[in-house]
């Protein structure tokens, strides 16, 4: 039963996307309604991925090297995130003191986009890697925070008091009863922050670049190449979906006996 | 009595300006087994959790072995009216949540937790996670954590409220055998009179709000005990009759 119903989902995707592409393909290589320098063909689209691979024209380098690019300025900024997020928004849920000194600020930052740092992050940083790093941090942070924090928040009491009859320490209550009722709620809080940095990507290579998939989208548009401009947003799609999917293979590894959030 | 195990005296309890508990006192002796009624509401749990120092009491004190209680220092095991397993750990892991907290070493925690997983026959289950117990099982759970640290001291606040009455009886008898076996001091609250009368050797009856003590009533039936007997039945309308404040 279960394996049929993956094996539905599978082939209604499959049919949605095909459908997708048949629709895009018959208003632009069939009917030619859209001129190809608006919409080209997903043939087109196509041909340049695979092109891409090898050719650094016209932005000045291959697609694994933008990739990679924009895969290390993300990944350091979003991996920052976690490590800072995560203990500080443990940190606020479990000690009021904390919260106290903290939660004032982050309550005034937390409704700023992050890509409205852009300005200033040149200003501070300059136009390098700290900068575009800074952005996905800001960016990341949010989710990381507020989600191990409420996570926290959810801790009952009624375990609470279960440890604390059988003499629990106050750290015990927090690693041993606070932390584990968080975990999905800190796993959601990390998947949600990767789609938030890795969508900010493009925006903080605003900020000049000379590589990057941000940039390449912002070199082809100048030079009216929008067949480059897809294959930028399908790349970062893929990979998206990949890091996700690569995120929820370690959640259900790390979160077990629970439903997910 | 001498050398209680538990000594209450003057406990009492205010939120606010309600007063939960006034000026409660009684003693618990070493390997009793107590059975707490009284009418809905009277404050049984606050009289728990007082005991516990969940609740800081308002005045009184609470001894256990003399000495004012301590849950550090203390070999003390509840059971909750809630459910209250670990839902990320799994059985074994949880029926040895008490042992890790308290320190005990892999080994003997291996033999305590095999132990008692024996008594409540959940060995088969033991990598189970609780989302895929039932809700007897998961009792079960919790019952054998509290004895896994071989307490000097167990509370128990109406564990079997929420089950029905097949698994009450049966779940009853075991908590019996356990408490035979391990000669652990119990503290049992129920507002069901029955239970009380099945379970204990002493029952404590309390009053309406503000709770106080109505009376202590030793239980010497015989055991295995029977609900029908004309012996229980006549010990149960006295205490339903204490316990009547309408």
């Amino acid at each position: 039963m279960q394996k049929n119903k993956t094996l539905l989902y599978l082939i209604l995707s499959i049919v949605s996307l095909a459908l997708f592409i048949g629709i895009w393909y018959y208003f632009t290589a069939v009917l030619q309604i859209v001129s190809p320098k608006t919409l080209p063909s997903p043939v087109k689209v196509f041909t340049t991925f695979i092109d891409k691979f090898t050719n650094p024209n016209p932005d000045g380098a291959t697609l694994l090297v933008h990739a990679l690019s924009s895969l290390k300025i993300t990944l350091t900024g979003y991996l920052t995130a976690i490590v800072i997020g995560v203990p500080l928004g443990i940190a606020m849920a479990w000690y009021p003191k904390v919260d106290l000194y903290v939660r004032p600020i982050f309550d005034l930052l937390k409704p700023i986009p992050g890509v409205a740092w852009v300005p200033l992050m040149i200003i501070m940083l300059g136009i390098g890697f700290a900068s575009k790093v800074t952005v996905i941090f800001i960016s990341a942070i949010v989710p990381v925070l507020l989600n191990s924090y409420s996570g926290i928040k959810q801790t009952r009491d009624v375990h609470i008091w279960v440890a604390r009859t059988f003499g629990a320490s106050d750290w015990q209550m927090l690693t041993r009863i606070a932390i584990p009722t968080s975990l999905p709620y800190v796993m959601t809080g990390i998947r949600v922050a990767l789609g938030a940095a890795w969508t900010t990507i493009v925006a903080a290579e605003l900020i000049a670049s000379t590589e990057g998939l941000g940039f390449m989208i912002q070199q082809s548009r100048g030079i009216y190449r929008p067949d480059i401009i897809i294959v930028g947003m399908v790349t970062i799609g893929i990979i998206g979906s990949v890091l996700g999917l690569l995120l929820m293979l370690i959640e259900s590894v790390l979160v077990k006996g629970r439903s997910k959030v | 009595m001498d050398n209680p195990k538990v000594k209450v005296i003057n406990l009492t309890k205010k939120f606010g300006d309600l007063l939960v508990l006034d000026d409660v006192s009684f003693e618990v002796a070493e390997k009793e087994f107590m059975c707490v009624v009284g009418p809905t509401g009277c404050g049984k749990t606050t009289f728990l959790n007082s005991l516990t120092k969940l609740y800081l009491p308002t005045s009184g004190e609470i001894l256990v072995n003399g000495e004012p209680v301590d849950m550090k220092k203390n070999n003390i095991s509840y059971i909750f009216q809630e459910q209250s397993t670990m839902p990320w750990l799994t059985v074994e892991e949880n029926v040895g949540f008490g042992l890790a907290i308290k320190g005990v070493d892999a080994k003997a925690k291996r033999e305590a937790v095999d132990e008692v997983l024996e008594i409540v026959g959940l060995n088969d289950y033991r990598k189970y996670y609780p989302n895929e117990l039932s809700a007897s099982m998961l009792q079960r759970v919790v019952i054998a954590r509290a004895f896994a640290t071989k307490p000097e001291l167990l509370l128990m606040d109406e564990p079997y409220g929420q089950l029905d009455i097949e698994l009450r009886f049966k779940l009853e008898d075991e908590l019996i055998k356990l408490w035979q076996r391990t000669q652990t001091t119990v503290l049992f609250i129920t507002h069901n009179i029955e239970e009380a009368v099945y379970l204990s050797e002493k029952i404590l009856v309390l009053t309406n709000k503000p709770t106080k003590i109505k009376k202590i009533i030793d239980n010497h039936l015989p055991r295995p005990r029977n609900v029908v007997d004309p012996e229980f039945i006549k010990l149960r309308n006295e205490v339903t009759e204490l316990i009547k404040w309408w």
